[in-house]
């Protein structure tokens, strides 16, 4: 039995004539410690699905386990990580994290609690700033805070919502490793969402494209079997991960084209041709 | 120093003085004039503008007041007497002085006419206090109630019970709006099902509330021989101007981002948790927007329901002085005028200051 499981998964949005299906017949299972990737266009469904596994949306067909229970709404055990940080406006770093902190470990003591935020704020180097508003931080800073925020909670799972999605090339970069270094250290089971093939390729072991939606599902998967510590400059001259990269952009560049294919609408001309008429005198009247 | 003054300026919104303390400080002098013509001087200036229209629109009614009052004289009772009424004009007599929008230097002579009347008056209280100490002294250890001074209120004590009904119907109008703007933003169902009674009562003109206040507190109050005025005032002034407070409070509250409440869910917060920890913070600069509205319409309906309802205060006193038609009374008129514009927007600044206190956004209207 596999740790998450999701079992021919439909959602829909919308009433009546409205109603599309945006997740259809999704299958999927992931193994504890594993980290998997899935990788598709925007609009495809791929937070809907997200939001599904952490139980923020109840799906409308099928089931969706984990541990071999189904899911009935959020839990501790399964952190997530917005793509649009979330974070608090009006509490400070420290408190952001503090109020995961205390709703995850009740009984904690006051003291043992701030250690705790201190040192998972400190895990992103973000102790400096442990006292500043989300304003006052750059996108990447508090993209950190929200990384800290879920894994202080110490969760079985964490989900990420495309959480590098917003972050220029560089803070992304940056981030990745981050990411993939704190995830070494307890191997976590970790649903990583993305729209970059390269970083799915960089940080999953696993990967899963999702072919885009109404009516989205699950492509073929792709296993990664690079060693890691992955280097990203190393990787460029990899040869197996150039096929990889090569045959998922392939793959998605194909559906792509499935999809605008049977989007296009052919209109039938009808066969007339304008009568040309000689304009009689016309008096224009009013009444 | 002075990096923290300017902070505190901007703090409590009166920015347009940091190009005056930079320019003490001696830092960027160019860059910095400019700055303070633009932002001190030129409002100067326009002040000075209005002055002199002011003043050249009060001398062109009081030419056309005086004229014709020589006019009257002339046709009613003859040459000698429209003589004798120019003369009398001219000279500056009170007796014969046309009536009429008064210039900004009479409105300055009222002003301090007001402010000596104060201090004869307050003298007269003390005086009156000092006599009465003793007698309130026996009377309280009879159990009777003390001797009240009972004489008639200075222009300072007007603006201060005025001051008083305004906060106190602020308070009414932040108690009665707030926890049910809160719980109407909470539930659908209870915001459709009172939505009708609110588009209707929202639009209800200050002058009918006060009567239907005057209504209600009157039977409540008929066995009591206290003094209802007060009372009647405060709550039509928190009536009227809880409304905003009241639509924005639930606005706020029923329009939280998506995303707080998505944390709140995967937090596993309880939902009093999720009210207090998320909600509430979240929705506070709308409310703190709505308190604002609420305040300056308060002070606003103010003036229109003392007036009405005869109880002391700022209104009261424009309305007497109308009544009254002394010489001075339309002066004494425009210096509450300008009182009210004044502690008006002093009340508004302290609203917003408060709100920066204690909102999460850096935007201010």
């Amino acid at each position: 039995m596999a740790y998450i499981e999701l079992r021919n998964v439909s959602k829909s949005f919308g009433v009546g004539k409205n109603r599309t299906q945006v997740l259809s017949n999704i299958n999927l299972e992931i193994e504890e410690g594993e980290f998997v990737a899935i990788v598709g266009f925007t609009g495809s469904g791929k937070t809907t699905l997200i939001n599904l596994i952490s139980g923020l949306m109840m799906p409308d067909e099928g089931e969706v386990l984990f541990k071999g229970k189904p899911v009935t709404g959020p839990s501790h055990e399964r952190g997530v990580i917005f793509q649009n940080y979330s974070l608090l406006p009006w509490l400070n770093v420290g408190n952001n994290v503090g109020m995961a902190v205390k709703e995850a470990f009740k009984k904690m003591l006051r003291r043992d609690r701030n250690k705790r935020v201190k040192e998972y704020v400190d895990m992103v180097n973000l102790l400096p700033a442990i006292n500043k508003l989300p304003k006052e931080l750059s996108g990447g800073m508090r993209q950190r805070v929200s990384v800290t925020r879920a894994l202080s909670m110490s969760p079985e799972v964490i989900l990420m919502d495309e959480p590098l999605s917003a972050l220029d090339a560089l803070t992304r970069g940056n981030l990745q490793q981050e990411i993939l270094k704190i995830w070494n250290k307890d191997k976590k089971t970790a649903l990583l969402i993305t729209n970059d093939v390269d970083e799915g390729i960089l940080m999953a072991d696993r990967i899963i494209p999702l072919k885009p939606g109404p009516k989205a599902t699950l492509g073929p998967e792709y296993k990664i079997n690079l060693e890691r510590p992955r280097d990203k400059t190393a990787l460029n001259h990899n040869e197996e991960y150039k096929k990889l990269r090569n045959g998922i952009i392939e793959y998605l560049i194909q559906i792509g084209e499935q999809r605008s294919s049977t989007k296009k609408n052919t209109y039938v001309l009808p066969n007339i041709k304008p009568r040309i008429k000689p304009m009689p005198f016309q008096r224009i009247s009013f009444k | 120093m002075k990096d923290r003054s300017i902070h505190i300026l901007n703090f409590v919104g009166l920015g347009f003085f940091e190009p005056a303390i930079r320019l003490v400080a001696g830092e960027e002098i160019k860059k910095n004039m400019v700055a303070l013509f633009k932002k001190i001087l030129l409002p100067i200036l326009s002040v000075g503008l209005f002055l002199i229209l002011w003043h050249s629109g009060a001398r062109y009614l009081y030419n056309i007041e005086k004229n014709a009052r020589i006019e009257k004289a002339l046709v009613d009772q003859g040459e000698a007497a429209s003589l004798e009424m120019r003369t009398c004009i001219e000279s500056g007599d009170i007796s014969c002085q046309p009536n009429t929008l008064p210039s900004p230097a009479q409105v300055w002579v009222a002003y301090k006419s007001l402010l000596a009347d104060h201090r004869i008056i307050s003298e007269k209280k003390s005086v009156f206090a000092e006599k009465v100490a003793a007698t309130n002294e026996k009377r309280e250890s009879q159990g009777l109630t003390a001797i009240k001074y009972t004489g008639r209120p200075s222009f300072v004590d007007q603006i201060l019970t005025s001051l008083k009904t305004v906060f106190a119907g602020f308070l009414l109008a932040l108690f009665i709006a707030v926890p049910i703007g809160i719980m109407l933003g909470l539930s659908n169902t209870l915001r459709s099902s009172v939505n009708w009674l609110i588009q209707i009562f929202k639009p209800v003109s200050p002058v009918v509330w006060l009567l239907l206040v005057f209504m209600i507190v009157k039977t409540l109050t008929k066995n009591s021989d206290s003094d209802s005025s007060f009372i009647i005032s405060f709550i039509s002034v928190g009536l009227c101007s809880m409304w905003a407070t009241l639509v924005n409070t639930s606005m706020g509250v029923s329009s939280v981002e998506k995303d707080y409440i998505n944390v709140a869910k995967v937090l596993q917060l309880s939902v009093g948790q999720k009210v207090f920890k998320i909600i509430l913070p979240s929705s506070f600069p709308l409310i703190f927007t709505g308190l604002r509205i609420t305040l300056s319409v308060a002070w606003m309906v103010l003036i229109a329901i003392e007036l009405l309802a005869q109880s002391p205060g700022l209104g009261s006193f424009v309305w007497e002085e109308f009544q009254n038609g002394a010489n001075d009374s339309n002066s004494k008129i425009i210096v509450a005028m300008f009182v009210i514009g004044i502690i008006g927007f002093l009340l508004d600044r302290i609203m917003l200051t408060i709100q920066k206190f204690v909102t999460f956004t850096e935007e201010t209207t």
